[in-house]
């Protein structure tokens, strides 16, 4: 068990850069593309993972204790390349430790290996990430919108989709506005 | 489960839900019922797509989406310190879980320290707070399951909460106490007289909605045995919070990862024995009770001495040093027309909500703009659950496991 930062400092207790470096070990051992990379800033570790290897580091991740996803959310890394980020944020409930997972996909071929079937708790999420930055999960049961209407155009997450001007019926003054449509 | 429900069970190894249509075979009709998105029992603008065999929910789709207000793209556009105001809109139940999560990153980001003070005072909001959104919840529920007066008496307490927020920080909700590095100001006097006043009377109130819904049989009826979903289910799900304490599970992030001095009280965490929608209302009710001993703890042992970190890049300088010191005017300036410029990295601070862990995260480009703030809100998670839920329980049951549920829109869409 890593010894965290003081409680109620406010930082969450992650495994520390030894134990990260550890685990990111392991996961070579298992399959030497898995991980491209790791990071550890502010108390914070992460794993960057090869998109396509997704599961089999969820999967290891898993079984060593990080059971639940606490969090699943897309990052725009605009302009950096590739843009797209798909953040997993695992908790061991038992331990009480976090690691995150990243992985990087470029906005031509943004597809990744969906998780739903190892963790069903991540379908809205994934659902949300798709509808937000056009990430496709393979894999997923129904990779549909969630919270945009099904009809809509573009990723309003991305960076470079713009903010405002979102046409609305009857309005009346819409000529005077500023928008996408200019 | 009544002999109605295990016949509906055995006939249902011969249904195939996704490809029969309604109204075939001689001894079952499938209907599909729209519910909402505007009706009172969904607590907001949910939309539910029920398939029903008679009374019996067979599936059951949220459909959502209808008040997202892209909240966090809008973060994205604003200063660090203007976020705040929009990222309380989410939940708005919970206003400031929201503020807190998404300050907490921020100054995970910073590496600021924040002074004693400011951690008690957040306690004390924040539990306040939990307290408000469970009234809220009860009131609306109880009066989902048919107990109309609760929601007075529910709402008459919240009144006195509201009250209070608007003693220390002049909102009564959206209040933006909460700021990067403590709180925008001291608690005023005469505020703590009210709080005590509030502390002492809330026990006692909380004792009444026991007495008034835990031996009426209606509510018992329509709550026991209901809607349980099992430990295991509800961790694959990822449902936090009182739901998951319901299955007895006693994972609370102010006891496992204390944050803002939760480890300096001494409280308890309540759970519940099989997960039903009973169970759900217990852990809820009884939280009640801790939050108000948190509360008296964090009053009785309020530290002296800044409500803010001194940290003149991160907060305001006072009033009076505007008129002597050029440096805090220049500071002032600063932080008021660009506002601070965070450091790049990115931050995850998860803090325990009124409905489960609630998730901020950040990143920061080391502009004065997030470059991405995204909410991990409870509800949203927890709408999963619904299905497992409601499947093979009759309908009434239905709006009786979502009142339970507790689902905020607002934090589901964002």
């Amino acid at each position: 068990m890593p010894s965290g930062p003081v409680a109620g400092a406010g930082t969450p207790p992650v495994p520390d850069a030894t134990e990260l470096e550890l685990t990111a070990q392991e996961l070579r051992d298992l399959d030497p593309e898995s991980i491209l990379d790791t990071s550890f800033h502010r108390g914070r570790a992460t794993l960057i993972a090869e998109p396509t290897r997704i599961k089999t580091v969820i999967e290891h991740l898993f079984g060593k204790g990080y059971a639940s996803i606490a969090s699943l959310h897309g990052v725009d890394y605009y302009p950096d390349e590739p843009r797209l980020g798909v953040l997993y944020e695992l908790l061991d409930m038992k331990r009480v430790d976090r690691i995150s997972v990243k992985a990087r996909v470029h906005t031509e071929a943004p597809v990744i290996p969906s998780i739903v079937d190892l963790y069903p708790g991540a379908n809205f999420p994934e659902r949300e990430v798709f509808d937000m930055f056009g990430v496709r999960f393979e894999g997923h049961p129904d990779m549909r919108r969630i919270l945009m209407p099904e009809d809509y155009e573009g990723f309003p997450q991305r960076r470079d989709f713009p903010t405002g001007g979102e046409p609305v019926l009857f309005t009346y003054n819409e000529e005077q506005t500023y928008g996408k449509w200019q | 489960m009544s002999s109605l429900t295990e016949d509906f069970r055995r006939r249902e190894e011969s249904i195939t839900l996704s490809s029969e249509p309604a109204g075939q075979g001689e001894t079952h009709e499938l209907l599909t019922l729209n519910i909402g998105p505007h009706h009172p029992a969904t607590h907001g603008v949910l939309r539910l797509l029920a398939t029903l065999e008679g009374e019996i929910v067979r599936d059951v789709k949220p459909i959502i989406g209808y008040v997202h207000t892209g909240i966090e793209k809008t973060a994205e556009d604003k200063s660090y310190w203007k976020v705040i105001p929009v990222v309380e809109r989410m939940d708005y139940v919970s206003y400031y879980f929201n503020a807190m999560a998404f300050c907490g990153a921020v100054e995970t980001l910073l590496g600021v320290e924040v002074p004693p003070r400011a951690q008690y005072l957040r306690v004390i909001h924040l539990e306040l707070n939990r307290i408000m959104s469970h009234l809220v919840w009860l009131g609306t529920s109880a009066l989902d399951i048919g107990a109309i007066s609760m929601l007075w008496y529910c709402f008459r307490e919240k009144e006195a909460i509201l009250d209070l927020f608007e003693m220390s920080s002049g909102q009564r909700m959206h209040t933006r106490y909460f700021q990067v590095g403590g709180v925008i100001e001291d608690i005023p006097r005469g505020f703590e007289a009210k709080l005590r006043a509030f502390l002492k009377e809330m026990p006692r109130r909380a004792d009444q909605y026991a007495a008034l819904l835990e031996r009426n049989e209606i509510v018992l009826e329509r709550l026991r045995g209901t809607g349980i979903v099992d430990q295991e289910t509800m961790l694959k799900l990822g449902v936090t919070g009182p739901l998951l304490r319901a299955t007895g599970n006693p994972w609370d992030l102010r006891k496992a990862q204390p944050y803002s001095s939760y480890d300096h009280f001494d409280f308890r965490i309540p759970v519940g024995t099989v997960g039903d929608n009973y169970d759900r209302y217990r852990v809820r009710h009884a939280e009640f009770y801790e939050s108000v001993k948190i509360i008296e703890q964090a009053i009785d042992g309020l530290p002296e001495g800044p409500f803010i970190t001194p940290d003149r890049k991160v907060s305001l300088p006072p009033r009076h040093e505007l008129a002597t010191s050029m440096e805090a005017l220049i500071h002032h300036f600063k932080l008021v027309t660009e506002g601070f410029r965070v450091p790049p990295g990115e931050a995850y601070y998860p803090v325990e909500g009124p409905r489960g862990e609630l998730g901020c995260f950040v990143r920061a480009d080391g502009s004065a703009k997030p470059a991405r703030v995204h909410m991990s809100d409870p509800s949203f998670v927890n709408l999963q659950a619904f299905h497992y839920m409601v499947k093979d329980g009759y309908i009434a049951d239905l709006i009786a496991s979502l009142a339970m549920l507790d689902p905020i829109l607002g934090g589901i869409d964002r």
